[in-house]
């Protein structure tokens, strides 16, 4: 990076922090200072921290710790995401590949997908009850559908010339997905696999607000019946730098492995 | 030149439901020749290769290469399409091992990718992906991918027409060179006849829709050949004048 580059970049880093401080600021100076809002409505920035920080250890008033509910929610999101993306990107895969598979599936998953996940949740609580599994498939389904939808659209994509030049020097069917359709959908599995995330931390919150008995999702639902506001923004806070966190992780793992994309 | 034949068409047609696009079409490719194929735009040149590849399956006929029924798994063929197909996600380097991985050949492959960079001049940019080459640059990756495979046939699908003119007579010159070098069969489809007739031994003239052979031209010219030659010039008139449609 040349000089003038890495001072651009450092002034732009310089306006992002004003812009979160100032947002910090305006709310500061709306509680605490202006007294607009009752505290019991809007809690300042710093009651919020401050419940957050003994939220760490505490259990009161929801039965566990902070650190317990986000393993809760971690668990049950990471675990209905990796089920979601392990069926769902060969699905689509073998779907857009294979046109026997397009034929069978594509009708009832067309079908299928146009429920949106959460109005899957009543049915799953009545077959699965409020626990783990519950609220994992509840989390796979919604991760599930954008994995299938775009390694789909990505295999479908692959360039005909591409697809032509394997066979041209002698490639089998299956080499030629392996070797050709599959790293050039490598782009949209990607994106696929970051709206699952983002739509299966949704969908988990949901879940746990509509029954659970812990998790941040449960969390901020107690807050609302206990009147806690700080407690429901702790909980937001807190999901969304989970949220923001796994998909930095992704957006590693892309960078790492989809080459020379723009 | 020796006149074994190499590839013998015979009876080539093809179909698009009712739309007939190759009609009749039989000619035979001599081994180690160079063969252009030049048409008015749109006659079918692009379908008339991918029906001797079988990538479209010919309506009917018959292709034979070096006696049995062409096959892209069992014969070395390479083929450099039209449009751009460096794949993306590999570098330069990666590019031209392709053809050989997918080919199996195994043996030797470093220094078969290492020669087929230094012919096409792009040593330096083994390690470059293709958003970061220029359009030239492209297409040596793919002309390297191909000949690093030792095709016995080379199938080319103006391979130039995008590119300026400077450029073109650069690496028509290269192919000619690595083709006589390296004792290729060549079947190369263009719509420019001066291109045809830079590089032909023989040039073979289609009809407009639905396709046949108008006529065969051989070419003795040369090489390196002058294009303001005074034989250049009457030849490249005569196949002029048996392309005119209008």
């Amino acid at each position: 990076m040349t000089k003038q580059k890495k001072l651009f970049a450092f002034r732009m880093k310089i306006i992002s922090i004003c812009a979160l401080f100032g947002f910090f600021l305006f709310w500061y100076l709306v509680t605490d200072v202006w007294k607009l809002a009752p505290e019991t409505l809007l809690p300042s920035p710093l009651k919020a921290l401050e419940t957050g920080i003994t939220k760490w250890s505490v259990k009161k008033p929801d039965g566990s710790t902070l650190p317990q509910h986000i393993f809760a929610s971690l668990r049950v999101s990471l675990l209905g995401f990796c089920f979601g993306a392990v069926i769902g990107v060969p699905l689509g895969i073998m779907m857009a590949w294979w046109e026997k598979a397009d034929m069978c599936l594509k009708p009832v998953f067309d079908f299928v997908r146009t429920i949106p996940p959460i109005a899957w949740i009543p049915i799953m609580i009545i077959l699965l009850g409020i626990g783990v599994v519950a609220k994992a498939s509840i989390v796979f389904l919604s991760a599930f559908i954008p994995c299938v939808v775009n390694s789909y659209t990505g295999i479908k994509s692959t360039k005909k010339v591409h697809i032509w030049v394997g066979q041209t020097f002698g490639a089998s069917k299956t080499r030629l997905l392996f070797k050709v359709a599959i790293p050039s959908a490598l782009p949209y599995i990607f994106t696929g696999l970051k709206v699952s995330l983002n739509s299966s931390w949704g969908s988990l919150v949901a879940a746990e607000m509509l029954g659970s008995d812990s998790g941040l999702g449960y969390m901020i639902q107690l807050g609302r019946l206990l009147c806690r506001a700080d407690l429901i923004i702790v909980g937001m806070v807190v999901i969304g730098i989970m949220g923001t966190i796994l998909s930095a992780i992704l957006d590693f793992m892309e960078m790492k492995l989809v080459k020379g994309a723009v | 030149m020796n006149k074994n034949v190499k590839v013998q068409v015979t009876h080539l047609t093809k179909k698009f439901g009712e739309l007939l696009v190759l009609n009749d079409v039989s000619f035979d490719v001599y081994d180690g020749e160079f063969l252009c194929i030049v048409g008015p735009t749109g006659c079918g040149k692009t379908t008339f290769l991918n029906s001797l590849t079988h990538l479209y399956e010919p309506t009917s006929g018959e292709i034979l290469f070096k006696g049995e029924k062409i096959d892209l798994r069992k014969h070395d063929i390479a083929y450099i399409f039209q449009e751009y197909s460096a794949m993306e996600w590999l570098t330069v380097k990666e590019n031209v091992r392709f053809g050989l991985e997918l080919k199996k050949q195994y043996k030797g492959i470093n220094e078969k990718v290492k020669d087929a960079l230094e012919l096409v001049g792009l040593t330096k940019f083994a390690d470059y992906y293709p958003r970061q080459l220029s359009a030239s640059m492209l297409q040596r990756v793919v002309i390297a991918r191909a000949f690093a495979t030792q095709p016995e046939l080379l199938l080319m699908d103006e391979p130039y027409g995008q590119l300026d003119i400077n450029l073109r007579f650069r690496l028509e010159d290269e192919v000619v060179r690595l083709c006589k070098q390296t004792k290729t069969t060549v079947i190369f489809i263009t719509h420019n006849i001066e291109e045809a007739v830079y590089l032909g031994d023989r040039i073979l003239v289609l009809t407009n829709k639905p396709t046949s052979i108008k006529e065969i031209v051989t070419d003795e010219l040369p090489h390196p050949r002058d294009i303001a030659a005074p034989e250049f010039v009457e030849m490249r008139n005569r196949i002029t004048d048996l392309i005119k449609w209008w």
